[in-house]
């Protein structure tokens, strides 16, 4: 999957202030998880849908994604319904349906889908690097930042190396089936992933250090608040208040 | 500039560098042959400060280094550039990255702004700011790694085989830069027509020492 596949674009919800991005995302979400009536929680989807439909994202990788959440809910429907006690609405032989479960299972089916819709739309819309200036300049702990700075930007330096390797595997005939021969070079295959990928970071400290690294990282970019910025802001906690109103 | 005495290093026990000593000069232009694995990135590492030596004395500007911290001073005045340009680039744009070095040297966003632009102007990569560092061709890796090293304005330089991955534009590219530059340098290269043609002063390592060389004995 293509890592930053919603960041190119040039609507005005591309050009927001990240730091506004993660405050009203943050707010949102708190909002959306802490309420439980399902007509409000559907209510919220308003806000994400908007956003998408005016960053004019691609429908199709929006659903691939949308998918990989509901496949993991659709195990809750496949459990909560006859497990939650509560009124009975159907009996299926042994099993019995209740509706307190339905109710759960629906909450939070749209719960989470209004919550991954709204990052999406507005974490999915910006580059993690900017993201993650964003978040140092929302005073959070350098140490967490550059954590998750570097693992973003590594996974694909860990994914480079693993293609490298599988490819020299395949060059020289391998091809996998059930046989010992083929656990053997896969367990070497993810044996040299990790000491490659173990060695890589002790030679890119090396690398930073040559450069004056001393464990702070300088920022670049400053951000200034524009006025649409103030608005969106302003417009999204004003929603985020009505939901959390009908709690 | 810098001197190197008596320095021992072993991996495992196996003796890559064997009572070395050295001396390079500010103004120096050197290149540095050797067989494959005869310990030049080894070396290039000592001087840096990145291994430590079993024994021996590393003094750069006629001080003796000794801890982390004496290493740290002097980073900023010996520009290296890394065998592979992937342990190099780590930020994801390539105006981040070559800002890297002058804002770890105290340069504003500003003056890093500036920087990065007249390097990258005279490595002939203008426009390459907001290009996606892991997306670039190897040739053009390697230039951006030239400009990281380059944009902390290095009092010298040490390459560890620049030119491996490099067509040949590039390459005289390269070599219009360092000439052009009053930098002094050393090149460590199996390409010999790029040696040739960069440096005044030929050394040799084998056998764990470095040696001085000329086009005469070399038997490569
Ligand atoms: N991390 C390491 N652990 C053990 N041996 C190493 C390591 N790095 C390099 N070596 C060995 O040290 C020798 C010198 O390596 P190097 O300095 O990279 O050679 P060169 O740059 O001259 O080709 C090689 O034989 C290599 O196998
Ligand atoms: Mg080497």
């Amino acid at each position: 999957m293509e890592m930053e596949e919603f960041a190119a674009g040039d609507s005005w919800v591309h050009k927001l202030d990240p730091r506004v991005k993660i405050l009203i995302t943050l707010i949102f979400s708190i909002v959306v998880a802490l309420n439980n009536h399902v007509s409000m929680v559907a209510i919220s989807l308003i806000l994400p849908v908007s956003l998408i439909i005016c960053a004019r994202l691609d429908f199709r990788p929006l659903l691939v994604r949308l998918g990989i959440v509901n496949g993991f809910i659709l195990f809750l429907w496949l459990f909560l319904p006859f497990t939650t006690p509560g009124e009975i609405i159907y009996t299926l032989g042994p099993l019995t349906v209740q509706r307190e479960g339905i109710h759960q299972a629906l909450l939070i089916t749209v719960k989470s889908n209004s919550i991954v819709l709204m990052a999406i739309a507005m974490l999915g819309t910006s580059t993690i690097f900017t993201l993650v200036h964003a978040l140092s300049h929302l005073y959070v702990p350098d140490k967490l930042v550059h954590l998750f700075f570097f693992c973003f930007r590594y996974i694909h330096v860990i994914r480079e190396e693993y293609f490298r390797l599988s490819n020299a595997m395949k060059i020289r005939g391998f091809r996998p089936r059930t046989n010992m021969h083929t656990y053997r070079s896969y367990s070497y295959l993810v044996g040299m992933l990790l000491v490659r990928s173990f060695d890589r970071s002790a030679r890119i400290l090396q690398a930073m250090k040559c450069r004056g690294f001393r464990s702070r990282f300088y920022i670049l970019h400053h951000y200034e608040m524009k006025s649409h910025d103030y608005a969106v802001a302003l417009s999204s906690a004003a929603f985020s208040a009505f939901i959390l109103v009908f709690i | 500039m810098i001197r190197l005495r008596n320095i021992c290093f072993s991996y495992a026990g196996r003796e890559i560098l064997d009572n070395l000593d050295m001396d390079i000069e500010a103004s120096d232009r050197i290149g540095l042959l050797g067989a494959n694995g005869c310990g030049k990135t080894t070396l290039c590492h000592i001087i840096m400060g990145l291994l430590t030596p079993t024994s021996g004395i590393v003094e750069i500007l006629g001080k003796p280094m000794v801890s982390e911290s004496d290493f740290a001073q002097i980073r900023g005045k010996i520009g290296f550039m890394f065998q592979d340009s992937d342990d190099q680039l780590f930020c994801p744009t390539v105006i981040e990255d070559v800002a890297f070095g002058p804002l770890n040297l105290g340069q504003t966003p500003e003056e890093a702004r500036k920087t990065v632009r007249r390097t990258l102007k005279t490595l002939r990569l203008d426009g390459f700011e907001d290009r996606i560092t892991y997306k670039l061709s190897g040739g053009e890796k390697r230039l951006v790694s030239m400009a990281t090293v380059l944009a902390m304005e290095p009092e010298f330089l040490i390459l560890d085989e620049p030119t491996t991955g490099l067509d040949e534009k590039t390459t005289e590219t390269l070599i219009d830069i360092l000439k052009e530059s009053d930098l002094g340098y050393m090149i460590i290269s199996h390409d010999r027509q790029f040696v040739k043609k960069m440096a005044d002063k030929l050394l040799q390592m084998k056998d764990g020492k470095v040696c001085p060389s000329d086009w005469n004995n070399m038997k490569m």
